[in-house]
């Protein structure tokens, strides 16, 4: 009897993903709330690691005709008896006789509730889904892309290493059998039958016709051998490689934030969590990602993000310190040519008199026409943002900011007032629609 | 450090190779055909990553199962279970298939390795090639052929009619998959190539008996009485060949709104359902066997001085963990652990025909004493299902050593009653209740098709005859009925009688989205 391992370790593992697809296809708007909720919640840092959720299991449920856990008469064996005997009498669990009002709860919960994980990729796809970059095609003209080998198909021409074996010798085989090219093992045979009959020491009549027969077949066969050769230069193939140009996939994020005394713990937190889910959505564009953070009262610095978030510092509040801080940054490590650069500011809309018309300057000449988007937050008390529901209507920052919104498509602006409404301005600024600004 | 005794092992240390494997299923093969006796399948060991484990534990152990949702949601649950650490992962999956195909996983170690060969490719393998039940109802030769076309229908189906169409029927379909199977008469053997024209022969046979039956309805005005006489009533129930335990069959046949490719969905279905009807029936005998086979060559392997003492232990320790049935007051029990039973029962023959007490040989006067324990071992592995085991061969010893007592529990008192207990005067009744337990028509509610109503609104009956005044779950049962109108296109009624009395328990009737349902 013959029996074989057989190796299956190297097979693809995915092979039931086009089953998950399809359940996560079903199970989508419950997963969505899901999530969505999860990251109104909670800090965006400590869901984004993929996790176990729960959804509610309606719409995928499994129906069948089953029998019932309760009613009826049932007889059940069981095992490890300790004190029963024949006769005895057990109460029921939940005690009386009507079983009307635990059918619900019994197979509550548990069953109705469908656990499993979701992984980080597939976490963030639903949860950024619908949301586009804002114009992802490079605003400036002396961008340089890089550039990156690729295949392209085969040359008859090339360097040795760029060889094609496979190609050369298939075309090399195909000419060969067109024009008739001798097998060795034809003329082998042949060369073999004009040397045994050369070496006799006598050769009879018939021998004679034979080798007189021979040997010129012989010589065309040899001389067809060389004319058609084995391999010839027209069957060369090489491998052919293409320059093409490699998009950018380097992003750095600005995070800029005022950190003077008016900014408190509330304000930080909510600019936290903007900026934290800023960076989730350009991690899932780019390869590569930078953050800087420069923060600011009446001078600005670039820090570490422990700084930027948790070291208190006092002072006045320049706004146009940080526009120049980042546009040092940028011009220094930061090409606009290779990076995609974004940048997020908060504030709680203070700054110094006759600052802002310094901040609208700067970003409409300097700063705008380098980023691919700018978002300003602006973080007001709960109160304030009921008196500041118009978006004409505000500090001067925010007046002076309005002016650049309205001059670049690629700059956007939101009030927010608690953790809650992080999520739906984010939602709406990066929103997939036709922005109807002309920049 | 090499001793002499070493030289004979077939491996030291955990790590396993191909090399190894190979020696070491030789072996064991030489202990389960030169020793038991075993007939098996040719086998065909394949070794995957846990990865892929996961992956064949959520296409109901199948290689080749064709896509559906409820397979991802598995996997999505028993990942999560398995990432967690709530859950390890089958040691193997044996597929009932000739060549036997049994996946082990790399992560075991050799020790692992040679359980699990000497479990699923000698154990399982054996009992699926030689059990009645696996011999009458299911087609090892042709499955993993059947699989692939079923796997690619589908596949096609979805593109061309879209997958959320044929997930649709799929869902329904599945729904009454327990119900897609004929319990009384076995079914054709499966052949693809066959079963491709078959299919076109299939549409063609639906469209003329289509027609016939359509004809009957009488084309005289809508006032007219809608009741059928007796005879109609007869006619009909023979065209439809009612009444109908095989749901999906009906449906397939019968159903005035499918199309052709709808149809052999639930053909595919329904010959998946087939293909596993045995295996629910034999949970206890098929685990029971491959335990006690691969718990004998292991040890016998170690006699033999070919596995050391730590490899025997490592295996004894999963061994025992997998056997172990916990007591009903155990917060882990949940029922009869089938390992458990159906090892301790197999030992038990052994046990009656090399060593039987008096008690053993007034129960069992055939056998005990026999010493012949494995022609007696394999006659019971090949002409037995888990019911009709037990009900012969549980063993007064056995229930003791359980300590098996019987409970009742009727709706109507307000407490248990202890029936009977593992003493002289409940052994019969024990041992016939647990063997009742394992029967197929209490584990899934005896449902019929008894009627469709083609001369008025069309609508389908289906009967479901209460055991001992057992309900449906009414929440599932309602959902079902819905999956159950989608394919039969018009309402759908469903009631529960009492097997016995005939007394009208319950029933449901939908009609359009509407549900109507009553409990008596």
């Amino acid at each position: 009897m013959h029996h074989h391992f057989i190796d299956r370790r190297a097979n693809p593992k995915d092979k039931s993903l086009g089953n998950r697809q399809r359940f996560l296809r079903r199970a989508r708007a419950r997963i969505k709330e899901v999530v969505n909720k999860s990251v109104q919640d909670r800090n965006v840092g400590d869901v984004a690691g993929g996790e176990t959720i729960t959804i509610p299991a309606k719409g995928i449920e499994e129906p069948q005709f089953r029998n019932s856990r309760h009613g009826g008469n049932r007889s059940r064996v069981f095992t490890g008896n300790k004190e029963y005997v024949t006769g005895d009498q057990i109460d029921k669990p939940q005690g009386g006789g009507g079983q009307g009002g635990k059918e619900g709860s019994d197979d509550g919960e548990g069953e109705d509730d469908f656990r499993f994980s979701l992984t980080r990729e597939e976490f963030l796809d639903m949860f950024f889904e619908d949301l586009e970059l804002p114009d992802l095609v490079k605003t400036s003209l002396q961008e340089v892309h890089s550039v990156k080998m690729h295949r392209a198909g085969h040359a008859a021409s090339g360097t040795p290493t760029n060889l094609n074996v496979l190609r050369t010798m298939r075309n090399a085989h195909g000419r060969r059998i067109a024009l008739h090219r001798p097998s060795r093992a034809a003329v082998e045979r042949l060369e073999r039958e004009v040397a045994d009959l050369r070496a006799k020491p006598v050769l009879d009549d018939e021998e004679q016709v034979r080798l007189a027969e021979l040997e010129p077949q012989l010589e065309a066969l040899l001389r067809k051998m060389r004319v058609v050769p084995y391999i010839d230069p027209v069957d060369i193939r090489y491998n052919r490689y293409e320059a093409r140009p490699n998009p950018n996939t380097k992003a750095v994020m600005f995070c800029l934030m005022d950190v003077s005394g008016s900014m408190g713990e509330r304000e930080k937190d909510l600019a936290k969590r903007f900026f934290m889910l800023l960076h989730l959505f350009l991690e899932r564009r780019y390869k590569r990602i930078e953050v800087v953070f420069i923060r600011h009262t009446h001078h600005a610095e670039e820090v570490d993000e422990q700084t930027f978030f948790y070291s208190p510092e006092t002072g006045g509040t320049v706004v146009s310190t940080a526009l120049v801080e980042m546009q040092r940054i940028m011009k220094e490590r930061f090409p606009s040519g290779e990076w995609n650069i974004y940048a997020a500011q908060a504030s709680d809309g203070e700054n110094f008199s006759g600052d802002s018309a310094l901040c609208h300057e700067l970003l409409t000449n300097e700063i705008m026409p380098l980023v691919q988007y700018y978002a300003y937050i602006e973080i007001l008390d709960e109160r304030e943002f009921d008196i500041f529901q118009d978006a004409r209507s505000g500090a001067a920052l925010w007046r002076a900011y309005q002016e650049v919104a309205d001059g670049w498509h690629n700059f956007a602006m939101k009030r927010i007032a608690k953790p809650a409404d992080i999520y739906p301005v984010f939602r709406e600024l990066f929103a997939h629609k036709a922005k109807e600004r002309v920049g | 450090m090499t001793t002499k005794a070493n030289s004979t092992l077939l491996y030291d240390g955990s790590d396993w190779n191909f090399p190894i494997l190979e020696k070491t299923y030789k072996a064991i093969e030489e202990i389960a055909i030169g020793d038991l006796g075993l007939d098996v399948y040719r086998n065909q060991i394949e070794i995957i990553s846990s990865e892929q484990m996961l992956d064949a534990y959520s296409s109901v152990g199948m290689p080749l199962m064709y896509q559906h949702w409820s397979f991802g949601k598995r996997f999505a649950r028993d990942e999560m279970m398995y990432r967690k650490g709530y859950q390890g992962l089958a040691y193997e999956i044996v597929i009932n298939s000739n060549p036997c195909i049994s996946y082990n996983m790399e992560e075991n170690t050799m020790a692992m390795q040679t359980l699990v060969m000497a479990h699923a490719a000698f154990g399982h393998n054996h009992f699926f090639k030689n059990n009645y039940l696996f011999r009458q109802w299911t087609d090892a030769d042709g499955i993993l052929e059947y699989l692939q076309f079923a796997k690619s229908y589908i596949a096609k189906c979805e593109e061309k009619h879209g997958a959320r169409s044929v997930e649709e029927i799929l869902d329904a379909a599945h729904a009454l998959m327990d119900h897609g199977v004929f319990r009384y008469r076995r079914p054709p053997p499966l052949s693809t190539r066959e079963e491709e024209s078959k299919r076109r022969e299939r549409q063609e046979y639906e469209a003329r008996t289509f027609n016939d039956l359509w004809r009957t309805l009488p084309a005289s005005d809508k006032n007219a009485a809608v009741s059928d006489s007796e005879e109609e009533r007869l006619q009909r129930r023979k065209l439809l060949k009612l009444p109908q335990e095989n749901i999906l069959y009906f449906l397939e046949k019968f159903s005035p709104v499918l199309e052709p490719w709808q149809r052999e969905l639930l053909h595919i279905v329904r010959t998946i359902a087939q293909y596993f009807y045995p295996q629910k029936q034999t949970k206890v005998m098929n685990e029971g066997c491959a335990t006690f086979v691969h718990y004998y060559i292991v040890n016998t392997l170690y006699d033999q001085g070919r596995i050391s003492e730590g490899a025997l232990l490592e295996i004894l320790h999963s061994h025992s963990s997998v056997v172990m049935q916990p007591t009903y007051d155990d917060p882990r029990y949940s029922g009869m652990n089938p390992y458990a039973l159906g090892f301790e029962m197999m030992c038990d023959i052994k046990r009656i025909c090399t060593e039987p007490t008096d008690e053993d040989r007034q129960w069992f006067p055939d056998l005990a004493g026999s010493g012949d324990w494995r022609s007696a071992l394999r006659y019971a592995w090949a002409n037995y299902r888990d019911e009709s085991f037990i009900l012969q061969y549980l063993s007064p010893h056995l229930m003791r050593k359980f300590r098996m007592f019987l409970i009742a529990d009727d709706e109507n008192e307000s407490q248990y009653q202890v029936k009977g207990i593992h003493d002289e005067a409940g052994f019969r009744k024990v041992r016939a209740a647990l063997a009742q337990s394992y029967e197929i028509g209490r584990l899934d509610p005896d449902i019929q098709v008894v009627d469709a109503d083609l001369k008025g609104d069309r609508c389908l009956s289906l009967r479901h005859l209460a055991l001992d005044r057992i309900p449906l779950d009414t929440k599932e049962r309602d959902q079902t009925l819905k999956h159950l109108r989608r394919l039969w296109g018009y309402d759908v009624h469903i009631e529960s009688v009492d097997r016995d009395s005939g007394a009208l328990i319950s029933e449901a009737r939908l009609t359009g989205e509407r549900l109507e349902a009553s409990i008596r």
